[in-house]
């Protein structure tokens, strides 16, 4: 491959070599490999404890660490064997129902259960009194007194639980709400004028989840309208006075659902002395978080467990409602309670990606330098907070001035919750497009601009990858150039994510004279593969082929294990895995030293071998060296120790790629193929990598093209609740994929490991197939979803061949 | 789900015997099951007919063929006879939803199934299709509602079978205890004016036991296209069927049926006028695809729909005419 040029602001970047001043005590300077083979491979030092197992070497130099085995849990999951939340049946366990909000707004005046308790097979009926979700009043004074203010159509307000699911449903419908109902708004543009009706009576702010999400606190709050958060760096009016070239547009995004296969949903079983929880989370840890402090229980009390996950992405942090509420009915019934979600209150209830209305403006000089960036915009969480979407405009690109103003409108809608890479897909859709804009308008080509304009060392090269790709080269830089009604475009987009380490992150690793070795943390796999490269890394420490280690997760009973959202799992607990196996290693060796007629410190365990450093011996099997071990068990602990280099901020992103064909007749969009190229430091298993981009990225078209909450908007109810109208990408609908990823060492632990979950191509596909639907037309497209009806009003509307280089 | 009685009849006259009290019909229980679900059809008592076998089949006969209500969609779009003659039935056939849709839905299901409304098939909306007084479409989201006869409920008519056996000029066969009748598919479906609440003729003693296609004249050539916004299981926003009895290049006659367009599947005599005597080029194809819109009333949301199905008319008559390939831009 051939070797890029590194700047000296990479350079900077990259991280000088360290000075060889004396190490602190305690610590030792050790050469890390850093960089991107090929292109900028190099040695580092850092500063290390003297308690870290040795450097990990690059991929090519090891045996299960970023290879791709067999997922390790492949087989449970086809054959139908793994059990989640779902499948969970206890003995003598009710089923339990929600009783929904039948109108958008209003207060409760009474709630009569009489109905439904005397139905036969119902054991409980609980009325929330303190719901979870969504912006909370600042003023507890304005709270409602009763029951919770009823914000949206489908707001959980009771439940019951039954001996059988169908008396459940019938009891839920007994329940007698009486309500007071108010005016109502779902739709942002009314709900920012001065008349529109009020979702809250006084400024509200939401919290945030372990993902992401959320919004600012403490902002003004104007009617509906709860910001700006505003952010400036330098003079953003200077900037558009000093810029050559000034671009503005105005962009809107719709609201998507997550979606996951799994409802949200737990089975609960109270008992005096322990609370267990079967959740389908991403955090046993912040489920077991949530239930002490709703039940004023010691944590040590509360066990959550997630054996396998149907998906989450970013929706399922904490018990939530259906957590508490199922733990209520357990507590008051005795007796086990499963309490999973239909697929229309997950679309109302437990979150989504809220909408965005932007205007962008961006000022560059002639040389494509940017003079000032200005994003303004709206969007609207439901009656939650967190619709922000300034992170790309923000953190992708060099500006000299910087001006955002966030703004969160309240509707009468379901609170939205953290979803993968908050705020990205919406902001990149707009930044994304308006860069190629501006490229048009600098005459320039839309890699050079961003050659020019992106500090980040790893999308250069990323870029240099798909400049040379057959798929780039085939873009006629002259939008608009087919005759006919199917036109041809090309386009690209960029992400970015954030390195973000959870601290809460250990793990046991046990090894028994019959050689077996298991690891144990509380980590959860929801889905993206987390089990298996745990398997990996005690593989290679121990040479043992990764199907032959024992993971043992989705448990609290084991050390704590990180919430899985931004990214973080495999970066968070690898090392400590590492660690703890390196350890237990140690251990190991000097439990069979005394056998095997030598000191510990004459031994190595290297390739499933045990080596005597003196030759003592010849070398033996890990195997057969573990019967020599002085006790049956040795086991070591480890958590997460803080970054090496942690004054030094990671980013990880990629480049993306979109051909598309619009048929200029019917509005339809197809996406022919896709070519990612894509960088999450180490891949630990690049296959599971690359699944998880496949992934991101059919969400992502998804998103693009298909997927939209709509709400009537006389009424307030959402009219396509089921997968069936709330359309997304099927089979048929998802183009060729192809990943390329770039490996791209930052030495910051001892797996040195990264994410992949946000900057996998949710965030830049639906950027990726405008600015390619804008080279096949020559017209912009400002709105999602693409549908058929967007497309061709916005063929219609243009004037003929904008933007024409 | 409401509770009901289950009858699961083998036979024909077993399952007669059981239409009475309110008693619903269940084949492949792919819409009725839906419906249940959401709480939108709540039966007292169920007849199970999926297992009566001598309702499964297709024949060729001298008057054409005949086809047991039972028959699934992926039986009658993989027939051989279906495929060489009745292209159109074929192709509606085997572009409706999913394969594993098509493996479990009847025929007789398929004509039957309820129409398509976001309101309608909604619990949280008492509708003028559901006994009550109020269209929500008007006012609301009406996007993928209907463009023609929608001044009471702009509901659409769903099925694409329908769509092909209306061009085919095909009939149903309706069984009761007390004999059978045969009723033309352009008379089979009530028109909300007459009764929003009611879909089809079908007595509540009868069932839907066969469909009957006449035998093409010569040089009859058919298609069928369905467009939407996915290609993977979604329902059609405008499909075209086209019938065009040809001589050489002259078309002496032409059906042309839209999907999706009206509450009732309805053919185009405007759009079929001006293919009748002609060659077909793309120039009369377009002509076609345009007066069929001739009359349209869009709603609020719908109007692209007024845009799209000429483009699916024009496309689906040189498709019949074997003057274009299957369009890449065609779902389904």
């Amino acid at each position: 491959m051939a070797t890029t040029k590194i700047t000296p602001a990479e350079e900077a970047l990259l991280g000088a070599v360290a000075d060889a001043a004396t190490p602190p005590p305690g610590t030792e300077t050790v050469m890390m490999p850093v960089g991107i083979p090929g292109y900028t491979l190099h040695q580092e030092a850092r500063q290390i404890p003297t308690t870290q197992p040795p450097v990990l070497p690059i991929n090519k130099d090891l045996q299960y660490i970023g290879k791709s085995p067999k997922r390790w849990d492949a087989h449970a999951k086809v054959s139908g064997s793994a059990r989640y939340t779902y499948d969970i049946q206890l003995p003598g366990m009710l089923y339990a129902k929600f009783v929904n909000a039948a109108v958008p707004h209003a207060h409760i005046v009474s709630i009569d259960t009489s109905a439904a308790e005397k139905l036969p097979g119902v054991k409980g009926v609980y009325v929330i009194q303190h719901l979870l979700g969504g912006a909370v009043l600042r003023d507890a004074a304005l709270k409602s007194k009763t029951y919770p203010t009823v914000r949206y159509a489908g707001q959980p307000i009771a439940a019951v639980a039954a001996t059988q699911p169908h008396i459940a449903e019938e009891a839920a419908k007994l329940v007698k709400v009486q309500y007071d109902a108010k005016p109502f708004v779902v739709d942002l543009e009314k709900a920012r004028q001065p008349n529109a009706p009020q979702v809250f009576p006084g400024p509200a702010d939401q919290a945030g989840t372990a993902g992401g999400g959320g919004g600012p606190h403490g902002v003004t709050q104007t009617g509906n309208v709860h910001g700006p958060a505003i952010h400036k760096v330098g003079d953003a009016e200077q900037g558009f006075k000093d810029a050559d070239v000034v671009v503005e547009s105005k962009y809107s995004t719709q609201v998507q659902t997550h979606s996951a296969l799994e409802t949200h949903g737990v089975v609960a079983d109270w008992k005096p002395d322990l609370l267990t929880v079967w959740a389908s989370t991403q955090g046993t840890a912040s489920v077991r978080e949530e239930l002490a402090a709703f039940f004023h229980l010691p944590k040590s009390q509360v066990r959550v467990i997630t054996e396998f996950m149907g998906g989450g992405f970013g929706a399922k942090f904490g018990a939530g409602n259906p957590g508490v509420v199922a733990a209520q009915l357990s507590r008051q019934t005795g007796t086990p309670v499963w309490l999973m979600l239909d697929r229309k209150q997950e679309h109302l209830s437990v979150g989504n990606r809220p909408s965005s209305d932007q205007t962008l403006k961006i000022g560059a000089k002639k040389d494509g330098t940017l003079t000032a960036v200005q994003l303004v915009s709206f969007g609207s969480a439901g009656c939650g907070t967190g619709a922000g979407c300034a992170g790309p405009a923000t953190n992708l690109y060099k500006w000299a001035a910087l001006h955002t103003e966030e703004n969160d409108v309240f509707i009468n809608a379901g609170p939205a919750s953290a979803m993968r890479a908050p705020g990205h897909p919406q902001g990149a859709f707009a930044l994304e497009q308006t860069i190629d804009e501006l490229a048009t308008k600098l005459n320039m080509d839309p890699i050079d601009l961003r050659d020019k304009i992106d500090e980040n060392p790893v999308r250069r090269v990323e870029r240099q990858i798909i400049r040379e790709s057959a798929l780039w080269k085939s873009r006629n830089p002259k939008p608009n150039a087919d005759q006919g009604h199917i036109k041809r475009g090309v386009g690209l987009s960029q992400s970015v994510w954030y390195r973000h380490i959870n601290m809460n992150s250990a793990a046991e690793v046990r090894v028994h004279r019959d050689g077996s070795v298991e690891v144990l943390s509380a980590v959860q796999d929801i889905g993206t593969g987390i089990k298996t490269v745990l398997a990996q890394v005690l593989a290679e420490q121990f040479g043992v082929p990764p199907e032959k280690v024992s993971v043992k997760i989705g448990d609290t009973n084991y050390p704590i294990g990180p919430n899985s959202g931004g990214s973080v799992t495999t970066a968070s607990l690898t090392p400590a895995v590492r660690d703890a196996a390196w350890q237990a290693s140690q251990k190991f060796l000097a439990s069979v030293a005394p056998a095997l007629g030598t000191a510990p410190d004459d031994l190595v365990l290297t390739g499933g071998e045990v080596h005597s450093k003196s030759n003592k011996f010849q070398p033996i099997t890990f195997r057969r060296a573990a019967a020599k071990m002085d006790t049956d068990e040795v086991s070591a602990q480890s958590k997460r120790i803080p970054d090496y280099n942690k004054g030094h901020y990671d980013t990880y992103g990629g480049v993306d790629v979109a051909e598309v064909e619009v048929d200029t007749e019917t509005g339809l969009i197809h996406v022919k193929r896709i070519f990612a190229v894509h960088d999450c430091g180490r891949p630990m298993n690049p296959s599971q990598v690359i699944n998880q981009i496949n992934g991101g990225l059919i969400q992502g078209i998804s998103y693009a093209l298909y997927e939209n909450r709509l709400l009537d908007p006389n009424f307030g109810y959402m009219v396509n609740p089921n997968l069936e109208q709330y359309k997304i990408a099927g089979s048929r609908d998802i183009p060729e994929l192809h990943v390329q990823l770039v490996e791209s060492y930052i030495g910051q632990s001892s797996t040195d490991a990264s994410g992949i979950g946000e900057a996998a191509g949710v965030m830049s596909a639906a950027a990726a197939i405008g600015n390619a639907f804008h080279n096949a037309t020559g017209v912009r497209i400002r709105t999602t979803p693409m549908t058929p009806p967007v497309v061709l009003k916005a063929l219609s509307k243009a004037p003929q061949r904008s933007e024409t280089a | 789900m409401n509770q009901f009685i289950l009858a699961d009849c083998t036979t024909e006259s077993g399952a007669l015997s059981q239409l009475h009290d309110g008693a619903v019909v269940k084949a492949g229980g792919v819409d009725l099951l839906d419906l249940m679900k959401s709480g939108i059809a709540t039966p007292t008592k169920l007849v199970n007919i999926r297992n009566i076998s001598g309702m499964r089949g297709i024949h060729e006969t001298a008057q054409g063929l005949n086809i047991g209500a039972l028959t699934t969609l992926a039986e009658i779009e993989e027939d051989p006879a279906v495929k060489a003659h009745y292209a159109i039935l074929s192709d509606a056939c085997g572009h409706a939803a999913t394969p594993q849709i098509r493996n479990m839905a009847t025929v007789g299901g398929n004509l039957l199934q309820q129409n398509r409304c976001w309101y309608f098939r909604s619990d949280d909306f008492a509708c003028l299709k559901k006994g009550k007084d109020m269209c929500f479409a008007f006012d609301g989201l009406n996007q993928y509602h209907a463009i023609f006869d929608n001044t009471t409920c702009p509901s659409v008519a769903p099925s694409s079978a329908a769509v092909a056996l209306l061009g085919l000029n095909a009939s149903v066969e309706l069984t009761s205890a007390k004999g059978k009748r045969t009723v033309a598919i352009k008379d089979f479906y009530v028109h909300p004016d007459v009764n929003p609440m009611t879909r089809t003729v079908i007595a509540p003693d009868e069932l839907l036991t066969a469909v009957v296609i006449p035998k093409p004249a010569s040089g009859t050539r058919s298609a069928y296209q369905k467009y939407g916004e996915k290609r993977s299981y979604d329902w059609a926003t405008a499909d075209a069927g086209v019938v065009l009895e040809m001589d050489g290049n002259i078309c002496r006659k032409a059906a042309i049926v839209m999907g999706a367009a009206s509450p009732v599947v309805m053919r185009s005599p405007k759009a079929e006028a001006m293919l009748a005597g002609k060659p077909i080029t793309e120039e009369t194809a377009r002509a076609a695809g345009k007066a069929a819109m001739e009359g349209a009333q869009p709603l609020s949301m719908n109007g692209y729909k007024v845009q799209l199905f000429p483009v699916a008319i024009y496309r689906t008559i040189l498709l019949a005419a074997g003057q274009m390939g299957r369009d890449p831009s065609a779902v389904g």
